[in-house]
């Protein structure tokens, strides 16, 4: 008995619809495949202030916070950037409760000296509205842009270096968080893959510190980004944050919420397309014709400007190793849907956004990412698609890129993949080019990009799936250069991609679909059970 | 290693060539002369707004005749004052931080200007630059001429001089950058691996946004 959230298709089955960038596709699939789709939402909790105070005076492994707390200690509070969650959360963002609450603490016991750095890493900086978005009114007036900014990774007399592990990967954090008496993580956890040591040795840390786990090797040695304990990434980053904790005084705050990506009018999206009532079926319709007919910009709006209802499900503090466990749990309950048996050929359609252009338009690099990095990694136990198989996506890749957020992207996708799709050769010969030009640390630092250094990582979380995967076949593509670029086939339907997929598939091939976003995780179970073969009839 | 190449007016600072050439216009050696030499700019006026339009070597070498007649040492003495109260403040609060960047990159950094050498080399010596391609004045008898040296420092002519001087320190043109304000310099953009527009004007915005040059503000 598979779990309800397994449809198998059947001839009644309604065609299933997929996102196609910001379009809204109807996917005939084959009789006996699998469409996975997400949980329903947890519950969310009913006074979440209460749950912040709670957590913050009964923490795991760490005496409370305001034990900690004296007059005249210098603190920085960081906190998790716009990548999460996606799309951005409607106001209040759980961020800026927990926020409030901290401030307040602090105020009572007489520290003033009090910095909140957003933990950017590599990532561009926010805008000073989208951090208004996230921390509220109240405290981006009383705290931009002296006492509330962007950590800055290419001020390296702001970086200090904390130590090198016994892997010889060197911690270099910044240096006011370093020589705080105390730094508050504030965390916003939409994935297994994030929080943990992840928030204060990667979100605070620079290139120094990222390469040496941010590289081809350690990527394939990752089975599930998304598991923490089968990442090497991870690995690599928890031996980082323990060197990093135990020279400073860190109180991690994590907070987890549920899956509630879609508001009300577009809520049946999450839904199975058999279960739609008259009304939601229409409105779907209607939504489908509308993305059809506008141009592109109007169609990103119309996700983009919508906040996402999400529900706080947890909120845990203390000591960060403590705290991740309860996190990873609450994660992995909303998330994790069982699953027996991979498939040969996995289909998912490839939504409008991903961690890296949140107010930007998903170029043809980040596509990349979603499908062989994010999407083939929403697994734990084993990959949801066997060795060598095939993986179908829908999107339209086109060659569109956002000017200011991504400019080092445009060089790395038309000057460097024609060279080679090697990620090793890409590391050697190409990074540490990109790594120096001025030109993009400058747009980084001062303007609203990506670090230099960034496309090659977002290349590197694709190898994973590239290592693992046969074939990689796109549906709906505008333009035959940018697959090839990527290395990937394309068709013009979905019924095509599954006569090519075919063809190097098992006869009989096990399909299964992805019906994502909202977020989900398969929990596979490698083996299928075989139904016993029914004894013939005597005489 | 490689070098990186600075248009200096509208790029990393606000001000442009008729600036420190009013300074020296106004500080002659009595009011007087002060006086004439305004007279003579004023004059030459309607002609230097027609050059900005049409060839700005044919600009640079009308704007510097104003500097005719002026002492070696009245040029060198006034130039730490020009630099001071002309030029310094209006250098962009971002400019220094660019150049930085690229001289911890381990770059060459180079002032590329139609602007008078020894103004140049203060502000270059006040920045860290390493090097200074700029115009230099012909003297006489240790009296400035009015007259340019060739080659004038303007337009293409700045993208064969960034040539010349890249082959002369063994770098690689691809390697290298370059960074203008203004479309007039396109040229000079054109000639290196790496070009940038900085606080770029509206014709090379529209350019740099069809080449996916970035486009960095330092203003």
């Amino acid at each position: 008995m598979s779990h309800p959230c397994v449809v198998t298709i059947d001839s009644r089955s309604a065609p299933r619809v997929l996102f196609s960038g910001d379009r809204l596709v109807e996917v005939d699939l084959p009789t006996g495949s699998r469409v996975v789709y997400p949980k329903p939402p947890l519950k969310a909790l009913k006074d979440v202030d209460a749950a912040i105070r709670y957590a913050i005076n009964h923490p795991y492994n760490s005496e409370p916070l305001y034990a900690k707390l004296r007059p005249g200690m210098k603190v920085t509070i960081a906190m998790d950037d716009i990548s999460l969650p996606l799309p951005p959360m409607r106001r209040p963002d759980v961020r800026e409760r927990v926020l409030t609450i901290v401030l307040d603490l602090l105020a009572d016991y007489g520290v003033d000296d009090v910095e909140i750095i957003i933990a950017t890493s590599v990532h561009r900086r926010m805008k000073d509205w989208e951090i208004r978005h996230v921390v509220g009114d109240k405290i981006f007036n009383a705290y931009w842009p002296k006492k509330l900014y962007n950590h800055d990774a290419e001020n390296l007399a702001n970086m200090k270096y904390l130590g090198t592990t016994e892997e010889g990967e060197e911690v270099e954090l910044n240096r006011r968080a370093v020589e705080s008496d105390l730094i508050i993580y504030v965390n916003l956890n939409l994935v297994p893959m994030d929080g943990g040591h992840k928030s204060v040795a990667v979100g605070l840390c620079g290139y120094r510190s990222l390469r040496a786990h941010h590289n081809p090797r350690v990527m394939r040695q990752c089975y599930s980004y998304m598991d923490p304990k089968s990442s090497a990434l991870n690995t690599s980053v928890v031996r980082m944050g323990r060197l990093a904790n135990k020279k400073l005084n860190v109180f991690t705050i994590e907070t987890t919420i549920n899956n509630r990506m879609f508001d009300t009018p577009l809520e049946f999206l999450a839904k199975n397309e058999d279960d739609l009532t008259r009304t939601e079926r229409n409105a779907l319709h209607a939504l489908r014709f509308t993305l059809d007919k506008v141009p592109q910009p109007a169609r990103q709006a119309i996700f983009q400007r919508v906040p996402s209802p999400y529900g706080v499900t947890g909120v845990f503090a203390g000591e960060t190793e403590a705290v991740h466990e309860h996190t990873l749990r609450r994660s992995f309950e909303q998330y994790c849907v069982p699953v027996v048996g991979q498939s040969d050929i996995l289909i998912t359609g490839i939504p409008y956004i991903s961690p890296y252009n949140v107010n930007s338009f998903l170029n043809p690099l980040l596509v990349q990412v979603m499908a062989n990095g994010y999407l083939f990694n929403l697994y734990r136990n084993a990959p949801m698609v066997k060795k060598g198989g095939t993986m179908i996506i829908m999107h339209p890749c086109t060659d569109l890129f956002d000017n200011e957020h991504h400019a080092p992207y445009i060089e790395f996708v038309h000057r460097v993949l024609p060279e080679t799709r090697d990620a090793m050769e890409l590391h050697k010969i190409w990074e540490p080019k990109f790594a120096k030009n001025p030109a993009y640390i400058e747009m980084y630092r001062y303007g609203h990009a990506y670090h230099p250094t960034h496309p090659f990582f977002m290349w590197y979380w694709g190898e994973a799936g590239r290592q693992h995967l046969g074939r990689m076949i796109v549906v709906g593509a505008d333009n035959e250069y940018i697959p090839q670029l990527l290395g990937w086939e394309t068709a013009r339907t979905m019924d095509e991609a599954l006569r090519m997929a075919k063809q190097t598939a098992p006869p009989n091939p096990e399909i299964m679909t992805l019906h994502c976003p909202p977020i989900f995780m398969a929990e596979m179970q490698v083996e299928k059970q075989r139904a016993p073969i029914a004894a013939l009839p005597e005489g | 290693m490689a070098a990186s190449y600075f248009d200096v007016d509208g790029t990393l600072i606000r001000t442009n060539l008729v600036h420190p050439t009013l300074y020296y216009v106004l500080n002659q050696n009595t009011p007087l002369h002060s006086l004439a030499k305004l007279g003579g700019a004023l004059v030459k006026a309607p002609w230097l707004a027609w050059a900005e339009t049409r060839d700005r070597r044919i600009f640079n070498e009308l704007l510097f005749t104003s500097y005719g007649g002026m002492s070696e040492d009245r040029l060198v003495g006034l130039a730490v004052e020009t630099f001071e109260r002309v030029i310094k403040p209006n250098i962009y609060p971002g400019a220094r931080d660019l150049v930085q960047t690229s001289l911890d990159k381990g770059h060459d950094v180079v002032l590329v200007s139609g602007a008078l050498d020894f103004l140049m080399r203060l502000l270059a010596e006040h920045l860290g630059a390493t090097d200074v391609i700029a115009n230099r004045l012909e003297i006489k008898d240790r009296f400035a001429t009015g007259k340019l040296l060739r080659p004038v420092v303007a337009g293409p002519e700045k993208s064969r001089l960034i040539r010349e001087h890249a082959r002369s320190r063994g770098h690689d043109l691809d390697e290298c950058f370059a960074y203008s304000d203004s479309y007039s310099d396109v040229p000079m953009l054109s000639i290196v691996g790496h070009p940038a527009a900085v606080n770029p004007d509206r014709k090379l915005s529209l350019l740099a946004n069809a080449y996916h040059w970035p486009i960095i503000h330092v203003d």
